[in-house]
């Protein structure tokens, strides 16, 4: 194996002010979006008193659960001492944190006060799952950042184990923070099980591997730095298993659901008769998300890096899809307060509430995918984040 | 910004313990007489060792929307110019529930059950979500900062979101965009030592009253002849009991 080389990306192209000027804009755009909303109030988005989480939080979560995800490469290297991974480990670091970031900009900025942010940061309650999630998000950052520092800075080389372990329970207690989200919410059907916590970590795992590909192939496209087959092979092989175990979780939720008499309702809603959910179930989440990418990850079009970074978009996609799903199909599938009876009220009891994304609410979203590619833009171009060569007699350990 | 904070710290405090006095003399005069002898010392907290409750009699022959017009004459709601129908504010809400196998219907007035054990007041990552120690819960408009966790979590869907900028708010029930609300038991009128809205145009058929004293109407009468609660099966212990659900 040759010795690895980390160098800087060249800043001073026009390529890279594209990128950052792309990436600037989405980002700027989804800041408008999201002023546009203040300025009025939420009345002009399709959220509502029965869908009060709507198209911000399906991306912000996506970004967040993504971003313990995308460290998964850097654990892997640090944690279980694959050598193979520790090219990568500087890459998956950073890429967690600006994934956290992106996430966490749609969260604020969909609150009905952001303004108010500093009351969020210096009144808590300690009984909210939601106050934990605000430390263990800054705390994430951290120990993500210490992490990087010791990989980076030679003399704290040594250290990298500790603090990778460190990040790697941080980031699992992140992501099942996270789920709890959910879990916490009793009333709702769709929250009511132990398996939510469980799937969102593995769920993290396929969708911030995903993410990560994607970006790893295109910087080295557009730097023109050799990336071999070596790593791109068992990192798409590593995909194929984290896609496959989101399904075999997506199974069991169902499955359970369907066998207890209290759940039926929200699983055969979603499976067959909820309209849009059960679309975005069969046709995005499944059969785009993944079965398809499954079969251009391990078909005969595996070696192919356009249809692995097919295979990686439509996970994300299907990611995105899933999330929408549990989000606001979870919240559209009526509350029971009544079992086994017949409810109606003005205030739409008893009947499937009707959401439709508004335009801003989706710039926002996407504006969050914008600051996280943005802030991965500039990491690369300021430090050495990137190996000069992932070529196959770099990258392979074996290799002579 | 301390002092933001400081007078918002100040103005939590004034609607926990009572600035709504000032709001008697803007309520309607005639209104103020009744049942002041009850009214609560607004200089100290609510006190723990009252619970308020409600009791409501479905099979009462009231027009249970007439509480949800006092509610709204009594909040100042219901003006919102811009939001859709499923966006604006409803505390109160008459539920229509039918037994598919029997046939059998009923209607019920809901609104927030006032719970012991909150999930609302648990979620909120703020504390605005709270509960006075007479049991009362309501949201501290100043410091909500409208994140609707615990509209997630409410197992009743008691609470709306402000969806615009409100004008020609009531004085006593200060509102806002951006944050949640919920009924608060009309402490205003609770702290004066008057009746909820609802309550007074229900015909009787809503008792209100305090759940920790024995000799109170409402606790004789659940003593009398029991009670539901809805989804009791959450164990949350709510302070509103229905009588023929
Ligand atoms: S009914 Fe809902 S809003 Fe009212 S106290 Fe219970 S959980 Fe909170
Ligand atoms: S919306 Fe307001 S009251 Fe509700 S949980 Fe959030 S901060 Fe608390």
């Amino acid at each position: 194996m040759k010795k690895l080389h980390f160098l800087e990306v060249e800043g001073n192209s026009k390529g890279f002010y594209t990128l950052i000027g792309s990436f600037g804009l989405i980002s700027l755009i989804g800041v408008l979006a999201a002023y546009y909303m203040e300025h009025h109030g939420h009345y002009v988005t399709g959220m509502s008193n029965q869908v009060v989480w709507g198209t911000p939080h399906v991306f912000a979560i996506f970004l967040i659960v993504a971003a313990s995800g995308a460290l998964n490469v850097a654990s892997i290297s640090s944690v279980f001492a694959k050598t193979a991974y520790k090219p990568l480990a500087r890459l998956s670091g950073m890429l967690a944190m600006a994934l956290l970031a992106g996430g966490l900009v749609v969260l604020l900025l969909d609150l009905g006060r952001p303004d108010r942010l500093i009351v969020a940061m210096t009144k808590f309650n300690f009984v909210s799952i939601f106050t934990w999630n605000i430390f263990l998000y800054t705390g994430f950052m951290g120990i993500v950042a210490v992490y990087l520092w010791t990989m980076m800075d030679r003399p704290y080389n040594n250290l990298t184990k500790k603090a990778g372990m460190g990040a790697f329970i941080w980031r699992l207690v992140l992501t099942t923070g996270t789920g709890s989200i959910f879990g916490f919410l009793i009333s709702r059907e769709a929250y009511d099980t132990a398996l939510l916590a469980p799937m969102f970590i593995i769920m993290s795992f396929s969708f911030g591997l995903a993410f990560f590909m994607l970006v790893l192939m295109a910087s080295y496209k557009y730097t023109d730095r050799p990336l071999g087959d070596y790593i791109i092979n068992r990192l798409k092989n590593l995909l194929g298993v984290f896609v496959a175990a989101v399904m075999y979780f997506v199974i069991v939720y169902h499955i359970t659901n369907l066998y207890s008499a209290d759940h039926r309702g929200v699983s055969a809603f979603i499976l067959a008769d909820g309209g849009i959910y059960t679309f975005l179930f069969w046709v995005v989440q499944i059969g785009l998300g993944t079965l398809l990418p499954l079969l251009l990850l391990y078909g005969p079009t595996g070696k192919n890096r356009t249809m692995i970074g097919l295979a990686s978009a439509l996970i994300i996609i299907g990611g995105l899809a899933q999330l929408y799903i549990i989000i606001i199909g979870g919240q559209a599938y009526p509350m029971v307060m009544f079992p086994g009876m017949e409810v109606s009220s003005s205030f739409y009891d008893g009947v499937v509430a009707s959401y439709t994304p508004s335009l801003p609410e989706v710039l926002l979203g996407l504006g969050g995918v914008g600051v996280t590619l943005l802030l991965v833009t500039i990491s690369v171009a300021a430090l050495k984040f990137l190996p000069v060569s992932l070529a196959d007699d770099v990258a392979n350990p074996h290799a002579k | 910004m301390t002092s933001k904070i400081e007078k918002e710290d100040l103005s939590r405090r004034n609607f926990i313990f009572g600035s709504i006095a000032a709001a008697g003399l803007t309520v309607a005069p005639g209104v103020m007489l009744y049942q002041t002898a009850n009214a609560r010392d607004l200089s100290k907290p609510a006190s723990s060792k009252v619970r308020w409750g409600m009791l409501i009699d479905t099979a009462r022959d009231v027009d249970w929307n007439k509480c949800v017009e006092a509610c709204v004459k009594e909040h100042g709601l219901g003006n919102e110019e811009h939001s859709r129908v499923d966006q604006r504010t409803q505390y109160i809400r008459v539920v229509e529930v039918k037994n598919k196998s029997t046939g059998y219907s009923m209607s019920l007035p809901v609104m927030c059950q006032h719970c012991e054990q909150p999930p609302c007041v648990d979620v909120c990552p703020t504390g605005a979500s709270m509960k006075r120690e007479d049991g009362i819960v309501l949201v501290d408009r100043h410091r909500c900062i409208g994140c609707r966790y615990c509209m997630m979590a409410c197992p009743y869907k008691a609470r709306s979101f402000v969806h615009e900028v409100l004008t020609n708010q009531d004085e006593t029930t200060p509102r806002g965009k951006g944050c949640v609300e919920s009924c608060n038991m009309c402490v205003n009128r609770v702290d004066n030592g008057q009746l909820p809205a609802c309550v007074e145009a229900s015909e009787g058929a809503i008792v209100f009253g305090d759940l920790n004293d024995p000799e109170s109407e409402i606790s004789r009468l659940l003593a009398k002849h029991g009670s539901k609660q809805i989804r009791a099966d959450l164990k949350l212990n709510p302070g509103v009991h229905y009588q023929g659900i």
